[in-house]
């Protein structure tokens, strides 16, 4: 059968050209990997950028670079993981290929609108990156854009305003786009609990970008105006007030933080149940839990306001919702750990990389709690230890749930298989990279180094060069998970439609998947995953009908 | 197009929903959508309630400068226009293929008008030397040069959606030409109108807010 890569849709009908095929094309398998290619670039860039801070950061004094390009790195380094890799990462890459194949539906509810999404996200992305070769540099704000210094800065803060808020707003269309298909297009008997896991993280996710991303867009603009005319609201000098720019900053970049890690939740709940043979445990408090804490995250901002000036009773209040917000996330850990118990645990490439997620995730989120808690974040706000404490959840987590997916979904994806000792390997190296990265800054930042400063006192010097090492270690380990892909691409064998066993849909269309996913739509009167004796119970014939 | 259908084991058959043409999906979408442009009005609304809270007496004070004749005049303007551009839908629906284009046409003109009136308020305003970052008005009061500033930005977002309903309706328009919008086929038709009560709506609540706080 003819895969998506032979045939596909474009917005203008057929074309001869192979590349217009792809950038036109409204199929969500070919968008998804547009995504990708231009995400992992990002990516890329931007440990780049990071490599170059911990050059700099081996000794203490200045060697490599200026401390005003170090500001801009930092916020080069921050701009590009947050809003051009991780935010749209997992929902526009990995989502927007899997979600139709696991409800049982052809594409998204609306295809073009979603090369609408790709191309505005390509705009913003070619925005951002312009300011670094024209004007008076990239932006040195870091990419909170705290005002009024974002007003006063000579930097190219414009343009990296600007694409923040074109990519928010293929965000939100992405966003919308998900919960139409959602809503609209699961399979007939599909309901909102036989839906597979990851299925619910997108949907809590897409929320999020549906009504927090319009409130960091009107407020970017409304920095845009304060630069360019000079309206007053954020400019102190005018009356104006810059905490309540820091409000609505984090009232949207803290449900940012979910919107990253809710689809490597998703992530996770697939990637147990196949690799331990056993459906998961709790299947109804995972998902309830996801949209549990897309609403509760709406309410924690304030923590990230305890130093900046706001009323006690308000930190008392924030530092006890920031609490809440701990219990569905650990409600989903015991899910996780009670599936893994007693299950005949498959320690393959996939399996390492969410095992490693969880322990990751697991410190960053107990190190959350203890900057959550009112008392220690004024000793330890805006030092190392929140740097540390973020680049495990984020790094740590969502990034390694990111590459788990890769690695479970790329059979489906490219029809090959990768090399699983190579596989392993990388994952060896870049898991004791990273603790070898971040652990020595939570010390360091709890002896009070303040974070994005280019220099530091020489006690902390062991720490940093530690550091320094596990950052080349990741590195290593990252290019080897590159390589294990592009060798699998070339030279791996052939995967058939379910070689991980798995239980959902997606697992059961030839891999690659045609144009249209499913010649016929599926009945779906199953849970999404269902073992008997370690094997998949349902099986469907060629016409998607139930034999088993 | 024949209604595609799933079985199950029993071979009982149902309805399958597809991308191509679901009218309640198009529907959703544009409610979702909404939603989105709600939360981004919200945000000036609140920066607006704030800022009021703190400089009550200047806001009011500032808001009496403004012409509240020409604003409510803008007001019944769009109460107006979302009249005729519901009663176009209606038409539509009941086949009533041309009524519905002249009264689209209607509410664009309505719509014009009313960018006419804002844009000659702008002018008056910025003649006398009122407008974000102009001296005069940086030499004010911070509450006068807050209350400005919200003026001209809610003001400056709501026209933008103005002359966007206005593209939306033209687009409209040239579809019923082309046989995109037809009497059973309506959704695209549907939901410009709902853009528009929104755009309405935004007004109803600026006016009250901008204009006859300091009445
Ligand atoms: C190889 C992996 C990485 C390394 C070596 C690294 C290193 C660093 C360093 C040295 C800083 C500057 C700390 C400071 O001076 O305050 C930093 C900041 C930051 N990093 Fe990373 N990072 C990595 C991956 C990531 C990823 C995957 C993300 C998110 C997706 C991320 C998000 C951030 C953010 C948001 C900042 C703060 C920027 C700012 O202060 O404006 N990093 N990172
Ligand atoms: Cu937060």
């Amino acid at each position: 059968m003819p895969s998506f890569y032979h045939e596909t849709h474009t917005i203008f009908g057929t074309h001869k050209s192979k590349i217009l095929q792809w950038i036109f094309s409204i199929d969500h398998k070919r968008i998804a990997i547009l995504y990708i290619g231009v995400l992992f670039t990002l990516f890329f860039c931007a440990v780049g950028a990071a490599l170059t801070m911990r050059a700099e950061l081996f000794f203490p004094g200045q060697q490599l670079i200026q401390a005003q390009t170090y500001n801009q790195l930092f916020t080069f380094h921050g701009v590009t993981m947050i809003f051009l890799f991780i935010v749209p990462g997992i929902a526009a890459a990995l989502g927007n290929f899997i979600l139709p194949l696991m409800l049982g539906a052809r594409d998204l509810s609306f295809p073009r609108l979603n090369l609408l999404s790709w191309w505005l996200y390509i705009l913003g992305v070619v925005i951002a990156l312009s300011s670094l070769v024209t004007g008076a540099g990239f932006a040195d704000t870091g990419w909170t854009f705290y005002a009024p210094y974002s007003i006063r800065t000579d930097s190219h803060v414009l343009s990296t305003l600007i694409a923040a808020f074109i990519l928010g707003l293929s965000s939100i269309l992405t966003g919308l786009n998900f919960v139409v298909t959602i809503h609209r297009l699961r399979a007939p008997g599909m309901d909102f609990f036989k839906m597979p896991l990851f299925v619910w993280g997108l949907y809590a996710t897409a929320w999020i970008q549906v009504l927090a991303t319009p409130v960091i867009g009107i407020t970017l603009i409304l920095v845009i105006l304060e630069r360019t005319l000079g309206i007053g609201v954020f400019d102190p000098s005018k009356g104006g007030d810059p905490i309540l720019f820091e409000h609505l900053f984090w009232i949207y970049s803290h449900p940012a933080v979910y919107l990253m890690i809710l689809p490597g939740f998703g992530i996770i709940s697939e990637v147990l149940p196949v690799f331990t043979r056993r459906t998961i445990f709790g299947y109804r408090s995972i998902a309830i839990s996801s949209a549990s804490i897309a609403g509760i995250g709406y309410l924690v901002w304030g923590h990230h306001m305890f130093t900046s000036g706001i009323s006690d009773i308000a930190r008392l209040i924030f530092s006890f919702l920031t609490f809440l917000v701990a219990i569905p996330t650990g409600v989903k850990i015991f899910d996780w750990l009670a599936t893994l118990y007693k299950g005949s645990i498959v320690l393959a490439t996939p399996m390492l990389w969410i095992l490693g997620s969880i322990i990751n995730f697991t410190v960053g989120g107990l190190t959350g709690l203890t900057l959550g808690a009112l008392g220690p974040d004024i000793h330890l706000h805006d030092t190392y230890f929140v740097v540390a404490h973020f680049h495990y959840t984020i790094l740590g987590g969502v990034v390694f749930m990111f590459i788990g997916g890769m690695h479970y979904w790329y059979p489906k994806i490219t029809g090959a298989m990768y090399d699983e000792v190579k596989g392993r390997v990388a994952f060896g190296l870049v898991f004791v990279g990273f603790n070898m990265l971040w652990f020595p800054m939570f010390i360091a930042g709890f002896l009070g180094n303040p974070r994005r400063y280019f220099d530091y006192l020489p006690t902390f010097t062991i720490y940093h060069q530690l550091s320094g090492i596990g950052a080349l270690l990741v590195a290593l380990g990252l290019l080897l998970v590159l390589y294990t892909f592009y060798k699998g691409l070339k030279e791996g064998k052939e995967a058939g439609p379910n070689p991980w066993r798995g239980t959902t849909l997606e697992w059961h269309i030839p891999s690659p998947p045609p144009l249209e996913n499913f010649s016929k739509i599926p009945y779906v009167d199953f849970d999404p995953y269902e073992y008997e004796d370690g094997e998949p119970l349902v099986q469907l014939d060629e016409n998607f009908r139930r034999i088993r | 197009m024949e209604q595609e259908m799933a079985y199950d084991r029993q071979g009982k058959s149902y309805p399958v929903a597809d991308f191509k043409d679901d009218y309640s999906g198009d529907k959703l979408g544009f409610w979702v959508f909404l939603l989105t442009e709600g939360m981004m009005f919200g945000v000036l609304f609140l920066l607006y309630g704030i800022y009021f809270y703190r400089h009550t007496a200047m806001f009011a004070s500032s808001s009496a400068d403004l012409n509240i004749w020409l604003g409510g005049t803008n007001t019944v303007l769009l109460l107006i226009s979302t009249y005729t551009m519901g009663v176009a839908t209606l038409m539509m629906r009941q086949g009533k293929v041309k009524l519905s284009a002249t009264l689209v046409g209607l509410t664009i003109f309505i719509a014009i008008v009313f960018l006419g009136i804002k844009a000659s308020e702008w002018g008056v305003d910025i003649s006398h030397g009122i407008y974000p970052g102009s001296k005069l008005l940086d030499a004010k009061d911070t509450g006068e040069i807050l209350f400005f500033g919200l003026y001209f930005v809610m003001t400056g977002l709501h026209g933008l959606h103005v002359i966007i309903g206005i593209a939306l309706m033209s687009w409209v328009l040239l579809l019923m030409r082309s046989g995109g919008i037809r009497p059973e086929h309506t959704i695209v038709m549907k939901n410009t109108t709902l853009y528009w009560d929104f755009v309405h709506l935004i007004w109803i609540v600026l006016f009250p807010l901008l204009y006859m706080i300091g009445a």
